[in-house]
């Protein structure tokens, strides 16, 4: 379970990593934290010729902050989101989240670009961006574009981004001091990736009321019927999200989920609802 | 001073090297010339190997079974009537047998490079038709594992005292299928073998981290050809062994093949992806249960068939013979009752070779019969504990021969029952469980009741007529010319704490303090024979040998003493670490000294021996001395997501005397927490092509600090009659009841959905399975009632 031979070239700034993803003709891997790729590298599944080390590019760890939202690099560690380093423009959502990934050594390295580049579906960032509604930042080499989640990834592990391209950072609306949110996952044991993960945002003053389904071996899915059920009701009151909670998440779920089985059904119904519960109860 | 004797409660002597990183693993050590080595493996879990092609210039650093000239392949013997050998090349020869079966050896300057080497080799499989379960093996016209035998079966075997009667009579009856699943045993240190040639002993030393080198010795020596004193096995510190490392391993057999034919040193460590692979190789068993009670639930017969998914090879020396012997011997657990019949298909699958794992079947049987003493209870409706107690062999009883000729030898079972029941508060559980939970969930109560067989040796070994019978263990005790104690034993540490414990039994003959007694083990050139670590036997038979040979060499210090006080031998007493003779003391140094330096001050007629003994020691009755435990656990169980949390988990233990009750804690703290392994997170699952689907740490989940309750202890300390200080062993017992406990808890907690469970691990997804076919069960009832 060693790494086969690779080149490594450490990329000072994105036009480095650009040209150096570039010149080595798809067979280029990008690197920011190492957490996945390095023990693809050494189970010898993943075997790039050069890997290319984004974690030294300034760029890559900007923050901009406008009156409706933020702009990150994507080299920002789950650590330092965790701690606080960015401004907090989501009432404490992204912190919450960073805090239950994984274990604290996992979160020193690993970084919510990587995690999104990565697509694993049980990861929480593709989820939670998903359900912040938030842009992804993609340079390519004839510049640069924007993704959103539910486009950007194809699938488990796979997203449309080229050989050539580099995901670059995110583009985060800035929560109304009345936005408020709530994640629920189900975890086997403490730092394990999820089985389910339910997450709710709900900000009527920023329009963004939405309710995500994730850990669903695919790109996580908006529950849109949820969603605007939960718009339409008062959430300050558990009573009036007890429709929500019976009726339509429940359908919904079975709905978009029926090509797994009853049990995968139930724990994200159950993921799902809890969260809508833990809202309900802030 | 302090006493350090039996019973004292100090801290373990390795862990002083362990706490600052000094231990010495076969990964730590560097030798001049060292070359590592890496296994091509197969991909496939059945199938020929047609072709096998070498990248050029690789002469020399890839082998394959054709260049392994004079190496013998391993066979396991038994004498058992219907047995079949597997003949295990350690390089497949022909044809691969499961997913992780090494092909081709690969030799590189490092690790990276030798697997690079294994990356540029092509072999070319034909796949062939794959036994991936026990049923699969059994089905007439399966394909065979082995082509040359005329089915799957390494063995079919059982017991059988007549359960006919029984069946025709008996009010009560209650059949249930379990299965537990195939796990890794996951020792902190995976395997690992250095082997190079010593020029100056003329000897092959190989330093692999085993529990077994003299047994080592011996199955190299077979399989190289060589006479065993050429050889040496020099294990280092072993983390972990479980029963991994308690068989030859082909590695091991490859590594010093290498040595020996190239003359210069070379090394493989097993990585977790090896070990996840090759190595998922214990726990899968299926059973088939019909009880027999009558209206008290009290056991009037059962009636059990069995089938071990025990893969493709058998191992050495213990043989596939053992996990069936283990099942039908151990099935009754601690109860009494004469109606028994057990029948055990051992069969061959495309797996890795089943190999012993902490608990010996004895987790499997523990989960099947604890179970049905539940389900017995639930069919007479009463509380699961007083069936238990109902059945339980008493105090009274003992020593107690059981139906299958288990000879328990002391004991009070149906006390640490009950103890176990005051201290989890039965009561208090039942009250809490009415209240119900604000959050929803279930809370549930579960009991498990064991024995251990512990240090079972001859009798037992010899029935199953296999190439190694462990006999008589030997030590060896020396007082140094300053007064000071070492102790050698051919049993190996693997950190179970006999630097400490053999220590402690020397120190409580010689009164000489810990400190200044040094433990040798393991090296097969430094240290008098033992078959070794395994069957939770080193502190009954290191440790009786220990005490022998303390003893011989304390009386050879009373006459030099006596010599040199001027007064008779029985005058002389060993006290405190100093020799006395009524009020005169002088100090170990004193005969040391005059042994080693001034044999002029010495008698004439003195005991040549010396200052030093080796003893062989077994106990009065070799058939194994019995520890038992009672566990408990109060669980809450999620009926949304599945989830499992321990609340509560007591354990009411009797090993005997223990020598030292912190490493008693520990043996017991460290195999419930693999039990709980077993009942709730690990799995090797397999799909109908072989392929192992949990081949990293993402899929095999095992429990961590925060999985693990704090678990609640209590002791009593029944002694053996048979053994010297009236020890038992404790190194498995954790390990055996935590699934049976856990599952019980789990299946009372699901009791009102009318869900049960029946096999481990208790995931989230099969609880909710339960759940969910209950419910489906309910409103079916429901509509047919309509």
């Amino acid at each position: 379970m060693k790494a086969p031979v690779f080149d490594y070239h450490r990329a000072s700034s994105v036009q480095d990593a650009l040209a150096a993803l570039a010149d080595g003709r798809g067979d280029a891997k990008a690197m920011a934290g190492g957490c996945s790729l390095g023990p693809m590298l050494n189970l010898r599944l993943a075997r790039p010729a050069r890997v290319v080390d984004l974690r030294h590019v300034p760029e890559l760890r900007r923050v901009e902050e406008t009156e409706d939202r933020l702009v990150i690099g994507a080299l920002w560690t789950h650590a330092e989101i965790e701690d606080g380093a960015l401004p907090d423009i989501t009432n404490g959502f992204l912190p919450s989240v960073a805090h239950g990934i994984a274990y604290r050594a996992v979160r020193n390295r690993g970084t919510i670009g990587g995690s999104v580049a990565h697509a694993d579906p049980a990861a929480d960032w593709i989820t939670t961006l998903l359900t912040l509604d938030a842009r992804l930042l993609i340079h390519a080499p004839d510049g640069e574009r924007q993704a959103s989640i539910d486009t950007f990834m194809l699938g488990g592990y796979s997203t449309e981004l080229g050989d050539d391209e580099l995901l670059s950072g995110f583009i985060l609306p800035k929560l109304s001091g009345r936005g408020r949110w709530a994640y629920h996952k189900i975890c086997r044991k403490t730092g394990e990736f999820a089985k389910a993960i339910g997450a709710v945002l709900h900000d009527p003053d920023r329009g963004l009321v939405r309710v995500v389904c994730g850990a669903i071996e695919r790109t996580p899915i908006l529950l849109e019927e949820t969603s605007a059920a939960l718009g339409r009701s008062s959430p300050e009151a558990a009573a009036d999200l007890a429709p929500v909670l019976k009726g339509v998440l429940k359908d919904e779920i079975d709905r978009r989920l029926a090509d797994h089985d009853a049990v995968f059904r139930q724990m994200h119904h159950t993921a799902v609802s809890r969260a809508l519960a833990e809202l309900g109860s802030k | 001073m302090s006493h350090t004797g039996i019973g004292a409660r100090v801290r373990r002597k390795e862990d002083a090297r362990h706490l600052i990183g000094r231990g010495r693993f076969v990964g730590d050590i560097r030798m001049p010339g060292l070359r590592d080595v890496a296994f091509l493996r197969s991909t496939y879990a059945h199938a020929r190997i047609v072709a096998i092609t070498r990248p050029a210039g690789s002469e020399g650093s890839v082998y394959t079974v054709d260049d392994l000239a004079g190496l013998s392949p391993i066979v396991t013997r038994s004498t058992i009537p219907g047995y079949k050998e597997s003949t295990h090349w350690p390089l497949a020869s022909g044809k691969v047998r499961f997913v992780g079966e090494p092909v081709v050896m690969a030799v590189a300057a490092s690790r990276a490079e030798a697997e690079d080497l294994c990356d540029a080799v092509q072999v070319e499989f034909d796949p062939l038709p794959v036994i991936a379960s026990s049923e699969a093996g059994r089905a007439p016209d399966a394909p065979r594992v082995h082509e040359e035998w005329p089915d799957n079966l390494f063995l079919e075997s059982g017991f059988d005292s007549g359960v006919d009667e029984v069946a025709r009579t008996a009010p009560v009856k209650v059949t249930r299928e379990y299965r537990t699943a195939r796990q890794c045993m996951h020792p902190m240190e995976g395997k690992g073998v250095l082997a190079y040639w010593d020029y100056q002993a003329s000897q092959l030393v190989v330093v692999t981290s085993t529990q077994v080198p003299h047994m080592i010795r011996t199955g190299l020596a077979e399989c190289l050809g060589l006479d065993q004193s050429r050889i040496r096995v020099a294990p280092p510190d072993v983390g972990g062994g479980f029963g991994y490392k308690c068989v030859l391993q082909p590695e091991e057999v490859l590594i010093a093949w290498l040595a020996l034919t190239r003359k210069t040193p070379f090394r493989w460590v097993e990585d977790r992806r090896e070990h996840l692979t090759a190595g998922a190789n214990t726990r899968q068993h299926q059973y088939r249960v019909t009880a027999y009670a009558d209206e008290r639930g009290r056991l009037l017969g059962l009636d059990a068939e069995v089938m071990v998914d025990t893969g493709a090879y058998s191992v050495w020396p213990f043989t596939a013979c053992l996990e069936p012997s283990q099942i039908a011997g151990n099935l009754p657990g601690p109860y009494d009752f004469q109606a028994y019949r057990c029948k055990t298909y051992t069969v061959a699958t495309n797996k890795p070779a089943f190999t012993p794992y902490r608990g010996v079947a004895r987790t499997g049987v523990c989960f099947a019969m604890e179970l049905t003493i539940d389900a017995i209870a639930r069919a007479v409706g009463r509380e699961p504990v007083d069936v238990r107690a109902e059945n339980l062999v008493t105090a009274g009883q003992m020593p107690f021969t059981n139906v299958t000729r288990k000879h328990f030898d002391s004991g009070d079972y149906p006390a640490s029952l009950q103890r176990a029941r005051e201290m989890i508060g039965m009561e208090a559980v039942r009250a809490r469980q009415g209240s119900g939970e604000p959050d929803g969930r279930h809370i549930g109560l579960g009991f498990a009741t064991y024995t251990e067989q512990s240090a079972h040796g001859t009798t037992v070994f010899s029935s199953w007529g296999l190439s190694v019978i462990p006999g008589y263990d030997q030590a060896s005790v020396k007082i140094t010319p300053d007064g000071g104690v070492e102790v050698r034993a051919g049993i190996h540490t693997i950190g179970q704490g006999l630097e400490t414990t053999l220590a402690q039994v020397a120190s409580e003959i010689l009164t000489i303090p810990i400190e200044r007694i040094t433990v040798t083990l393991g090296d097969t050139a430094t240290t008098p024979y033992s078959t070794g670590a395994y069957a939770s036997r080193g502190i009954v038979m290191s440790g009786g040998a220990t005490s022998k040979a303390a003893q011989t060499v304390a009386g050879q210090v009373r006459r030099i003493a006596a010599h040199l006080m001027k007064c008779a031998p029985e005058e002389v007493e060993l006290r405190d670490g100093r020799i006395f003779a009524g009020n005169r003391s002088i100090a170990f140094a004193d005969v040391g000294f005059a042994w080693y330096m001034r044999p002029d001050l010495l008698p004439t007629d003195v005991d040549s021996r010396g200052l030093e003994a080796t003893e062989a020691y077994k106990p009065a009755v070799d058939s194994g001395v019995f520890s038992y435990a009672t566990h408990a656990a109060v669980v809450a169980v999620d009926p949304e997501t599945g989830m499992v949390e321990i609340l509560d988990y007591v354990i009411v233990e009797d090993c005997g005397r223990r020598v030292n009750p912190m490493i008693v804690e520990g043996q017991a703290y460290g195999g419930t927490a693999q039990g709980i392994g077993t009942a709730l997170f690990e799995e090797s699952p397999y799909d109908d092509l072989g392929q192992p689907l949990a081949s990293t740490l993402l899929d095999y989940l095992l429990p961590g600090p925060t999985e693990l309750p704090s678990i609640r202890m209590d002791h009593f300390e029944t002694l053996s009659p048979y053994s010297a200080h009236g020890v038992k062993g404790v190194g498995e017992g954790g390990a055996i009841a935590p699934p049976a406990a856990i599952v019980n808890a789990i299946n009372d907690a699901l009791a009102p959905l009318g869900a049960e469970l029946t096999e481990v691990p208790a995931t989230p997804e099969r609880i909710l399975a339960a759940i969910l076919a209950a419910r489906g069960r309910r409103s079916a009832g429901q509509e047919n009632a309509a």
